[in-house]
């Protein structure tokens, strides 16, 4: 891998440099399909940047790590190019000091790959309105994760306030597993459901929007109550029938049973980050069913 | 379909799946696409409340199923077909309760096949090995033993499968995959319609998967599909060509249909010829009893290269539903032509001793199991013409061999020169005719070659390539051709399989070519190692072409 330092830089120059590193490994044009900005701490741009690399084997990218550092030091911008065997795209690491924290977008905005889609992540903390963030005005999808919040009941039960279509949260990504699984299990014809439970350790954002999902699909109440974990362990569905349950003890091997038949046992495992992140970056269109989930989960948080 | 098909959804990523891959187009798709989703919609939700054509992060999941294996021991079963299940396991598109049953005549247990399947997806499978993955399909794999004739071991099956409905909850549905040479099909087919496992209760689907060769002239292929057809209807027969599974094939689906950049150029009026190529550089290894007697033309030419003709000459579809996408596919076969003189716009070839890839190798007819006056050719070139208004005059050349310089399948679409240049003679004399390739395997993708100006005071034109490459694009390994094609048949999704007349319509076109051959006797040899005999490239001389230099 290839790294290369420039301090006290600006857009135009670092632009330049990553032209001439590519021109010297002879590699002077790249398929990338999509700039992936980046804003996190520093303390979180090493998980962060191992996250996107990784995703970007599926998803060439241009990577745009942005890191607020002291705002009272005078301006100033640092960056940090990487690029070689360990990704197919590109990593620039950028440091913003004094009042440049709040003017990221003009270092950005000019780094952003041509005419290809933007995704903007926030690995940690995330703006209240992140379409309406100078950063989020430039990307498509916006991506947040209610399990690095403080509360990360309260974040994703408010996320629906802020919410514009492009936005979505790594919380939801990581159901789609669940979600698959129980999808399968009503692919043969299930007596309506009266009401269900899901379990989880307290304070589990993904398991209340599992429970507005399949409050909303199935329009039964779906209560969350809380468990040892790890994680999300079961789903209960009460049916005319009898019982759907998918209990997971150990965050990998999962069972399912169903009226009727016998149980089964499924691999469900907890994804890792880059996974979830590769998900995303797979559409880039609006997610109308996670914009459902978390309406219902906002209005019936309130009532 | 309604009634096989559990997942009246499935349609409907397909089509995603086809045509996205830019995302300006989706606008004018959602208008009118609207009002057939809200149709899709309730049906959806009536049938299941938790799917929803929008939800796109829910995979296509197949039903409850099981999956019956003939010939398992063999070369495809582990390298290919079994990893592949795996595979699919492990990206969870296999339902819980997914069982697998092996037979074959071993005398084994079920946890002999567990420990064969254990070793093969080690091996050979694309995703990593991970524990909880293989617990779950472990528990479903079963083993039947016996001869194909032993009405025992049928019996035996069929019980088998009964108790695997009771135990695994896989409600009748059951896949067997015939990975067994041709002769055995007759026999194995009749003993499935005698245990009555070719035919399920209302509500369940039996489906049979075999793979080529579909005979070996027409004949025999009509004679192979009456022996199925007779037990499994045509909607149950699935005819596994992999190349169709392949990405890039199926991008040439999206490049063409998708895009507004390369229809308005895709006939006559500026396409030049088209070629098509599939060169190998591996002998006949260990198939000297399959292959002499078949040759290149009809174990490559029949299937894969005529089926990427299809692909390449056929008009847009009216969807990408099984049924319009073979309706067209089948027209276009339809109208290829044969030249009038074959032995002017034919070729064939084999492979003499020689070095490949600075290895010795030995020739064709040292290959051990060969009669020293073998006939078969391991090269074929041959010309064929579309008549229709969009390739009328233009020439279609298809190429494959063994024993050639190195492995790859190409499409290449040559452009006509620029009716006029406005350089001198001397700028553009090393400029060549513009050509759009899509790159079929090793290296999956797309090149455009084009001229373009040499750096200088001088205006010196001269041809430069600009290379999509899948892999840099996308995904660092593809899912495997056998994932996807398997994964349709458990889902009973089409079109991705060609129908009996597509087969049929194939060997319509090369019966002439094969008659012609066996009256010529031996076919000229060629060092192993180069791009195939003289013959070849004198046929394109005469039409004024070169082949392209893999």
């Amino acid at each position: 891998m290839t790294s290369f330092m420039l301090s006290g830089t600006n857009a135009s120059k670092i632009s330049s440099q990553l032209t001439h590193l590519r021109h010297q490994m002879g590699t002077p044009a790249v398929g990338m399909v999509l700039t992936l900005v980046v804003v996190c701490g520093e303390s979180d741009q090493y998980d962060a940047v191992r996250a996107a690399t990784e995703a970007a084997r599926e998803h060439p990218s241009r990577i745009l790590v942005v890191i607020p550092r002291d705002p009272s030091e005078p301006n100033r911008l640092d960056a940090e190019i990487r690029f070689g065997e360990s990704t197919p795209g590109e990593v620039i690491l950028l440091r913003l000091y004094g009042e440049l924290t709040r003017h990221a977008d003009s270092v950005v905005s000019p780094l952003l790959l041509t005419d290809t889609p933007v995704v903007a992540w926030w690995p940690s903390d995330c703006p209240e309105v992140p379409a309406a963030d100078p950063i989020g005005m430039l990307a498509q999808r916006r991506i947040v994760d209610a399990r690095s919040a403080p509360d990360s009941v309260k974040a994703i039960a408010g996320r629906a306030r802020g919410y514009v279509p492009g936005d979505t949260d790594l919380a939801w990504t990581r159901l789609t597993t669940w979600r698959s699984l129980l999808a399968a299990a009503f692919d043969q014809p299930v007596a309506k459901v009266k009401r269900g439970t899901v379990e989880a350790v307290p304070g589990h954002a993904s398991a209340l929007l599992l429970a507005a999902w399949l409050g909303e699909r199935l329009g039964a109440p779906v209560k969350v109550s809380d468990s040892s974990g790890p994680g999300l362990t079961s789903v209960k569905l009460v049916s005319g029938d009898g019982d759907i349950t998918i209990t997971r003890g150990d965050g990998r091997l999962a069972m399912l049973s169903r009226p009727g038949q016998p149980d089964r046992r499924v691999a469900l495992a907890r994804r890792p980050t880059s996974d979830l992140l590769a998900e995303e970056l797979r559409r880039l269109d609006p997610d109308e069913i996670y914009a459902a989930a978390i309406q219902r989960l906002a209005r019936t948080r309130k009532s | 379909m309604s009634r096989e098909n559990p997942q009246p959804q499935a349609d409907r990523p397909r089509a995603e799946e086809l045509t996205a891959t830019g995302t300006a187009h989706e606008g004018a798709v959602t208008t009118a696409t609207a009002a057939s989703i809200a149709g899709i919609t309730e049906a959806l939700i009536e049938s299941n409340p938790l799917r929803d054509p929008r939800d796109k992060r829910l995979p296509r999941v197949a039903g409850p199923c099981v999956l019956v294996l003939f010939g398992v021991t063999g070369d495809l079963a582990r390298k290919k077909l079994l990893p592949a299940i795996y595979d699919l396991a492990n990206r969870g598109l296999l339902p819980p309760g997914f069982s697998l049953v092996g037979f074959a005549r071993r005398d084994w247990e079920d946890q002999d096949f567990a420990q064969l399947t254990h070793d093969a997806v080690k091996e050979h499978a694309r995703t990593p090995f991970r524990e909880e993955v293989w617990k779950q399909l472990s528990e479903g794999i079963f083993f039947c033993r016996g001869e194909f004739t032993d009405d025992g071991a049928f019996d035996a099956l069929a019980m088998m499968l009964k108790e695997i409905d009771e135990t695994r909850g896989t409600g009748g549905n059951y896949g067997f995959y015939l990975s067994v040479p041709p002769k055995f099909f007759p026999v194995v087919v009749q003993q499935l319609k005698r245990t009555d496992l070719a035919d399920g209760p209302g509500g369940s689907w039996r489906r049979v998967v075999i793979e080529k060769p579909f005979g070996h002239d027409l004949r025999s292929a009509q004679e192979l599909n009456a022996i199925t057809s007779a037990v499994f209807p045509e909607s149950s027969v699935f005819r596994i060509d992999h190349y169709l599974g392949k990405e890039t094939v199926q991008n040439i689906l999206a490049l063409r249909f998708a895009n507004n950049l390369f229809e308005p150029i895709w006939n006559r009026g500026y396409v030049d010829h088209v070629q098509i190529t599939m060169a190998e550089d591996i002998g006949i290894g260990g198939r000297a009893g399959y292959y002499d007697g078949i040759g290149a033309a009809r174990d490559v030419i029949q299937n894969h290269l005529l089926q990427l003709l299809a692909l390449v000459g056929m008009e847009d579809p009216t969807s990408f539903g099984a049924d319009s996408l073979r309706r067209e596919k089948e027209k276009v076969l339809k109208a290829v032509r044969l030249p009038s003189d074959l032995s002017l716009t034919t070729a064939r070839g084999r492979y003499g001793a020689g070095w490949q890839g600075g290895e010795p190798v030995i020739g064709y007819t040292q290959e051990e199991g060969i009669p020293p006056d073998s006939i078969t050719e391991t090269y074929a070139a041959i010309k064929l013409e579309i008549a229709n208004r969009r390739w009328a005059g233009v020439p279609f050349y298809l190429r494959t061999g063994k024993r050639l310089s190195r492995r790859v399948t190409e499409v290449a679409v040559v452009f006509q020169r620029a009716p006029h240049l406005p350089f001198s003679k001397d700028d553009t004399e090393i400029l060549g005719q513009n050509a759009l390739v899509i790159r079929v395997q090793p290296d999956e993708g797309i090149t455009v070659r084009f001229g373009s100006k040499v750096p200088g005071t001088a205006m010196e034109v001269r041809d430069v390539s600009m290379d999509f490459a899948y892999g840099e694009s996308f995904m660092e390994s593809s899912p495997e051709a056998y994932e996807r094609l398997l994964l349709d048949v458990l889902i009973g999704d089409p079109p991705l399989f060609p129908h009996q007349r597509e087969v049929e319509l194939s060997w319509k076109i090369l019966d002439p070519i094969e008659d012609f051959w066996s009256t010529q006797g031996p076919p000229e040899e060629y060092p192993a190692g180069t791009w195939g005999p003289a013959s070849a490239d004198e046929m394109m001389a005469r039409d004024g072409h070169v082949w392209r230099r893999l």
